[in-house]
């Protein structure tokens, strides 16, 4: 399986893009020039020299990254943390040269998941289980999931997040639904109850595929379960009986004609797109990532305390519970052969003093217990506490499977929406791409 | 990845570049001919060489392969790639679609574009404004364009349909983009208004060329406006129109950055077209020898269309050319 050490694509992108960050262009030059690789690790006064490869081009986190390797500095003299910062996607072309020449940096960003797999099966990456197995139990559970490979950790998380629904509560109000719904049935009826007050319940953006993945990615989550879904990833066979059920079940959604009108064309954070049809109150809810708020109010007016989360709704008879959570995060890798020190950076970066500033200054979500408390922003407090909660945890499918597995899943799953293929159908092209890696 | 490359139309060089009649020279003259040629054309062919058919060719090599670009290729799988071209509903989809905008740019545009040339060539009352208006459409960048259209075509909240609940005419406005069966039309819409200045303007430049006086030796002969048209204008325009046509049907076939800016394919691959899917497996799926397989049926297709088109419809105007370079011989 050769394909792509390049991580999720453009959904990704665009998540990373919408994480309360408006552009990041233009660093990413400055970034690749600040990349010299020096071979020695020592500085000239003698320093251990560590580097730190990073995508924080945007504030406030720009800012605040800097700041911590300071902070680390100060406390151990010794040590120099050099940053290196660049924009996304020029960081995922540099890593893809990094990883075929066998060298990454000492300390480096991941998304976890097939990537981060490859880096380690190649060797690259340090075993992080001894350093952080004192601590582990510090972090948000799920918070590490994504890093974790046969029971041994290979990086430290610094973000976290979750997709749900972000529900208009005054809309779903007018409908007469009292309470957001918990099972498949009671939200397909809840969804009926808004069509017929005249409400579109559902914004989704068509054109751009990913945001209707997460509907057939959790539907399969909650019938096949966290087990069942590694099982099927593993055996790269998606055609099992949840699968196709996740498929049929989503085409009872569809019949009901719940999304926007046009939306086999909007995109997602665009003026006319699924982002501002929620932020303007025009429909009552969307499957989205702990972003969602932000995007809202930047390309609508946003709802602001209308605006409200509940969890993907549980389905019958399934193996997965409504407490399994879908999403994703960031983290560090370390590369193999590292300065000791490389580790203990990452042990200090998410100390519970430290994650409560990246909570509080930096805009990311707490992954350390304790820092869940610098949290002040109720919507991202839901999301924190849907993770706190979380019994299983499952990585954005772009970012867990390789590319071409997830762009087949991405594009099978809009044909679904769209009526074009099958819930079998997509079960089978999946798997089909899913064996050609 | 290659894009695909097609020859230049007129082989404008060729007689330029050999010397007149060399026979009959000393042997040392020749040499020194045939040096100098070298040395001209060789900065020319190593740069061809390099950025033109060493992708050509590594594409090629790399279509045989299924290579997920990382490494060296390493899984021969012979012509699966092309076979499985063949078999995708999604390519033959970009096939038949293809061939719908090479029908309509020649079909609707062009023959547009040469209505409005004809138009804006008589004696009108600002005429070199409607020229530069026309033209100016085809200047915009095509991202530009496409970012403009899919807002004026948002369903309900965009400037057409608003425009058309204006006058009444609610009934008239749709999906466009969003929809199935209209987003290739609002595509052909869009192409147009993009693209037939730029025709036009070819067209004009075609018809600056006709001397006046024949226009006027016919109109005393009695004939007509369209028999003017018709007899006059349009076979002395023939070179013009030829190249036109030559450059919109390439351009369909390469059209890319303006659907995908509007639809990237969508709806459900309804406006998708070969460079679309190239892009999709090559740079989001990273299967790159599926891609690059694409990519040769692509430059196949050009390099066919080309050769036809040349040696059966431009023949007449390279002839002047060729016989020219046969008379020095």
């Amino acid at each position: 399986m050769p394909a792509s050490h390049r991580a999720a694509v453009s959904s990704a992108f665009s998540r990373r893009r919408f994480l309360g960050t408006a552009s990041a262009v233009g660093l990413g030059a400055a970034g690749l020039s600040a990349c010299s690789d020096s071979g020695s690790t020592t500085d000239s006064e003698g320093r251990t020299v560590v580097e730190w490869w990073n995508i924080q081009t945007t504030e406030p986190s720009k800012t605040v990254w800097p700041e911590r390797a300071k902070a680390f500095e100060a406390a151990n003299p010794h040590v120099r943390v050099k940053l290196v910062t660049m924009e996304n996607d020029a960081y995922k072309s540099k890593m893809t040269a990094l990883t075929s020449s066998g060298k990454l940096p000492d300390i480096y960003h991941t998304w976890g998941g097939g990537v981060l797999k490859q880096q380690i099966d190649a060797g690259l990456v340090e075993d992080l289980t001894p350093s952080v197995q004192p601590w582990a139990d510090t972090l948000v559970p799920a918070s590490a999931k994504a890093y974790q490979f046969d029971g041994k950790t290979y990086a430290v998380p610094f973000d976290i997040g979750a997709v749900g629904f972000w529900y208009n509560k005054a809309l779903f109000a007018k409908a007469g639904i009292e309470s957001p719904p918990t099972t498949w049935a009671g939200y397909l009826d809840a969804v009926g109850k808004l069509k017929s007050a005249g409400i579109t319940p559902i914004a989704l953006a068509g054109k751009e595929k990913w945001p209707g993945m997460y509907y057939w990615a959790y539907l399969a989550m909650r019938i096949a379960g966290v087990d069942g879904m590694r099982k099927a990833a593993d055996a790269k066979d998606f055609t099992g009986d949840a699968f196709v059920k996740a498929g049929e079940h989503l085409k009872e959604l569809v019949a009901l004609q719940p999304f926007q009108k046009g939306f086999l064309g909007a995109a997602y954070s665009t003026p006319n797109g699924e982002a501002a049809a929620m932020g303007n109150g025009k429909a009552a809810m969307e499957l989205m990532g702990q972003w969602a708020p932000v995007v809202q109010a930047d390309a609508g007016k946003g709802i602001g305390g209308d605006l409200g989360f509940f969890p993907f709704p549980a389905v019958d008879g399934g193996k997965g519970a409504q407490s399994d959570v879908f999403g994703g995060g960031g983290g560090y890798a370390v590369r193999k052969g590292a300065p000791k020190a490389a580790a203990d950076f990452l042990k200090f970066l998410v100390t519970a003093e430290s994650d409560r500033v990246l909570v509080a200054k930096g805009s990311m979500m707490p992954v350390v217990k304790d820092a869940t408390t610098a949290l002040t922003d109720p919507n991202l407090k839901r999301v924190s506490d849907a993770l706190g909660k979380a019994t299983g945890f499952q990585l954005y499918l772009d970012q867990a499977y390789p590319p071409a597995v997830g762009q087949e899943i991405n594009d099978s799953v809009a044909a679904l929406i769209a009526g074009s293929k099958s819930p079998d159908q997509v079960a089978r092209s999946v798997t089909q791409v899913a064996k050609s890696q | 990845m290659t894009t695909t490359y097609v020859q230049d139309p007129t082989p404008a060089t060729a007689p330029a570049k050999r010397p007149p009649s060399t026979a009959g020279r000393p042997l040392g003259r020749r040499f020194t001919d045939w040096l100098t040629a070298v040395c001209f054309t060789l900065p020319a062919l190593l740069l061809f060489g390099a950025l033109v058919l060493a992708p050509i060719l590594y594409a090629l090599y790399v279509s045989l392969f299924n290579w997920g670009g990382f490494g060296a290729p390493s899984d021969y799988v012979g012509l699966d790639n092309y076979s499985r071209l063949l078999r995708d509903p999604v390519f033959r989809g970009d096939l038949w679609r293809s061939l719908l905008m090479v029908l309509f740019s020649v079909c609707v545009q062009l023959p547009f574009a040469l209505g409005m040339a004809v138009l804006l060539n008589q004696k009108l009352r600002g005429r070199a404004l409607y020229r530069m208006l026309f033209f100016a459409p085809y200047v915009l960048s095509e991202v530009i364009t496409g970012v403009l259209f899919s807002m004026i075509f948002a369903p309900q909240a965009g400037l057409a349909d608003k425009a058309l609940g204006a006058v009444g005419l609610d009934g008239l406005g749709g999906l466009w983009f969003a929809d199935q069966n209209h987003v290739l039309p609002t595509l052909f819409l869009v192409m147009t208004w993009k693209y037939f200045g730029f025709h036009m303007m070819l067209y004009l430049a075609g018809l600056q060329g006709i001397p006046a006086e024949l226009h006027e030796a016919a109109r005393i002969d009695g004939a007509g406006p369209w028999q003017r048209f018709r007899h006059i204008t349009l076979p002395l325009l023939g070179p013009t129109v030829r190249i036109s046509v030559f450059l919109s049907v390439i351009g369909a076939i390469q059209l890319f950055d303006l659907v995908w800016v509007v639809t990237q394919g969508g709806p459900d691959h309804h406006s998708e077209t070969m460079a679309v899917t190239l892009f999709q497996f090559g740079f989001q799926r990273y299967q790159i020898g599926y891609a690059s397989a694409i990519s040769i049926a692509m430059f196949l297709i050009s390099l066919v269309f080309a050769l036809v088109y040349q040696r059966w419809v431009l023949r007449r105007d390279t002839e002047g050319a060729l016989t020219t370079m046969r008379a020095h011989r």
